[in-house]
């Protein structure tokens, strides 16, 4: 019903702090984008800019094409869910939803059909006489929702709507939004910090570092191809492994024999010595021929990486000797912590570990599945 | 206390019998005596149980007029006491829920510096601009009535400074909760803030209706004829120098009856109160 349109929008406090830093974002008729990032990252501020709470400092917010930078929120005609419900605690179930809709002039008993109907989606039915204070955390969520919903807006705005819920009703939750908000087609933005329900919500994800957006895009596609170190270690968990390599005088990868080669680690002179002397380890010098020019960060997510005990590695492969520090079993699959070259490689392996803490292997991933970034962390 | 200490409870139960005892004997004792004919007050000793003379006193009091204070019936005096109690009361409400909704929910120029002036005003008590205040009243023409009894200790910083307490503790997600709902100033006042008050505004008004009913400095100043007295000046002046000229037992009367009101008001609103003073529904 409504396209959302962010052109280079700015907020700027009075105080000079630059919270958004000019963001561009294009949200399609019907599709739910995830805001997600670090606390501090702007994204709540974004959310609040388009919710006309906040003021916009400097480029466009446009709701159906219609600019609305200097309208208010009740005229943009979209509903918000907040983080802790933001429930009237004076007014029972029935009137928190029905209040937006009284101070709209709806007719009442269009007011009493569209609330019902919405408590019958919700499953909120039996509460409607209750106050907020006498309703589990899940089922004031719920009411929030139906506060939202029952106004039919144009667009549903979400501010961390699930943080103060346990994991399992999150999960649960999550997943009826999402069912929710795809039958209602109404075009949705939803702020999280919490990368897992930014991946399974988003139609089109946005991930936001420092006021900035770091990558707009598919959550596959984002996770598969990061753009940026930041999103590799943001978007997944556990996150990307990332390791720096440094370079010899001449200002480029070492190259050649593989005790010049690849000194691995935080490009701290610790780190490049550790990994000079297990350089030799890595697999027949074939490391650098994967890497571009330009790379200086390699990295590989916990999934695509494997271990070995043995000497031999596959072709293709890079082979990182490694030290194991802890194990952790979580039923389906086991996460292993190395130390390895300087730093902690955190890899995923099916069923149960066979390694065990303090044993020495090899963590070994195939070429294909190395991500490789520049020294700023933009992927090469 | 989920264990039993017989000794324990029943000294704690003595020393709370006796405290009751101690305050309540002198209110029984004027009882006592707006019940004997003025008589037999003055023949001490005074009797301990109450005398046959309870609904002579009470209806001569409330409703013939007593004589020291110009024949004026205690019925008007309770009268003009509860008017300028409630307006006292009702109106330092209206006056300080709306100074600190502006104060904490609008942003204007020099917010804080009315903030301040109003803060300001705490320190300076009616004693101390008594003058001024008379001569105004004067000017206006408001001596002996009701408005010039209310209006010059109508506005409270105290409870400005309460309700903006109360108001800043309301999420700010609430409020914007209501600005996408589409509630404008009016409405978000109406419906959300004053239902969310209400424990306060009760617990208010039981400490500023007793606040009003005991003034005396004021009404005194801006009271000269009998039938615009407050219930607290009347008693005042029927009270002679000689023990002779005053009429003790209707003195007691409308001493007991003084207490009534505030009372009932206490006890009617006591679940509010206290509620106000210890939760907020939130």
């Amino acid at each position: 019903m409504a396209t959302v349109d962010l052109k280079d929008v700015k907020k700027i406090y009075a105080g000079g702090v630059e919270a958004v830093k000019g963001v561009s974002i294009a949200i399609p008729d019907k599709a739910l984008c995830v805001l997600v990032g670090p606390s501090g990252c702007g994204k709540s501020t974004l959310l609040r800019m388009i919710a006309g709470l906040e003021s916009i400092s400097a480029g466009a917010v446009s709701i159906d094409g219609k600019v609305v930078n200097a309208i208010g929120p009740t005229e943009r005609d979209i509903a918000m869910v907040f983080q802790n419900y933001a429930l009237y605690p004076h007014m029972k179930v029935y009137d928190n939803m029905a209040y937006g809709l009284r101070n709209r002039g709806t007719p009442k008993d269009e007011i009493d059909k569209r609330v019902r109907e919405t408590a019958k989606t919700l499953e909120l039915s039996a509460l409607l006489d209750r106050r907020p204070r006498e309703l589990s955390g899940g089922q004031r969520q719920r009411v929030a929702m139906g506060r939202a919903i029952v106004r039919n807006p144009k667009v549903f705005l979400f501010d961390e709507p699930l943080s103060n819920l346990d994991a399992k009703l999150r999960g649960q939750m999550r997943v009826e939004i999402k069912n929710l908000q795809r039958a209602l087609g109404v075009t949705s933005v939803y702020v999280t910090h919490d990368q897992l329900e930014a991946m399974t919500l988003a139609d089109q994800l946005v991930v936001m570092n420092a006021g900035l957006v770091e990558q707009i895009g598919d959550p596959l596609d984002i996770y598969e191809k990061p753009a940026s170190t930041f999103v590799a270690s943001f978007i997944g968990a556990p996150p990307m492994n990332l390791l720096a390599l440094t370079r010899d005088g001449a200002g480029r990868m070492p190259a050649g024999s593989p005790e010049e080669m690849a000194a691995i680690g935080h490009g701290s002179a610790a780190g490049s010595t550790a990994l000079a002397s297990a350089a030799p380890m890595l697999t027949d010098g074939s490391l650098v021929p994967f890497a571009p020019q330009a790379a200086a960060i390699l990295g590989f997510r916990p999934e695509d990486a494997d271990v070995t005990h043995g000497a031999e590695a596959p072709d293709g492969a890079l082979a990182i000797p490694a030290a194991v520090e802890a194990v952790e079993p979580v039923g389906a699959e086991s996460f292993l912590y190395c130390a390895a070259a300087g730093t902690r490689i955190i890899v995923r392996v099916h069923g149960r570990a066979t390694a065990r803490p303090d044993d020495q292997l090899r963590v070994v991933v195939r070429a294909e599945k190395l991500h490789w970034f520049d020294e700023a962390g933009k992927r090469v | 206390m989920t264990e039993s200490y017989p000794l324990r409870t029943f000294i704690a139960h003595a020393v709370l019998i006796l405290g009751i005892l101690i305050v309540a004997f002198p209110i029984y004792y004027t009882f006592v005596a707006s019940t004997h004919s003025l008589q037999t007050i003055l023949r001490p000793p005074l009797p301990l149980l109450p005398g046959d003379r309870f609904i002579e006193n009470y209806s001569e009091a409330l409703f013939g007029g007593v004589g020291r204070i110009g024949g004026v019936s205690v019925g008007t005096l309770l009268f003009n006491t509860t008017v300028m109690a409630l307006g006292i009361a009702i109106g330092k409400i209206c006056i300080s829920i709306l100074s600190a909704y502006a104060i904490v929910f609008f942003r204007f120029p020099l917010r804080m510096t009315f903030f301040w002036l109003i803060f300001v005003t705490l320190m300076l008590p009616v004693e101390v601009r008594i003058l001024p205040t008379y001569k105004v009243m004067v000017d206006f023409g408001l001596i002996d009535t009701y408005a010039g009894l209310i209006v010059p200790i109508i506005a409270s910083a105290t409870a400005t400074l309460l309700f903006r307490q109360f108001f800043l503790t309301i999420p700010g997600e609430l409020v914007e909760a209501a600005r996408v709902d589409g509630a404008g100033p009016f409405r978000f006042f109406k419906d959300i803030l004053l239902p969310l008050s209400k424990t306060n505004i009760a617990a208010l008004f039981v400490i500023l209706f007793i606040y009003g009913w005991t003034q005396y400095l004021w009404p005194l100043l801006v009271t000269n004829r009998n039938d615009m007295n407050t219930i607290v000046i009347a008693l005042r002046k029927m009270i002679s120098f000689a023990d002779a000229d005053t009429e003790w037992h209707l003195v007691m009367v409308t001493c007991m009856l003084a207490i009534v009101p505030p009372i009932l008001v206490v006890v009617l609103m006591q679940r509010w109160f206290v509620r106000g003073l210890v939760d907020t529904e939130k």
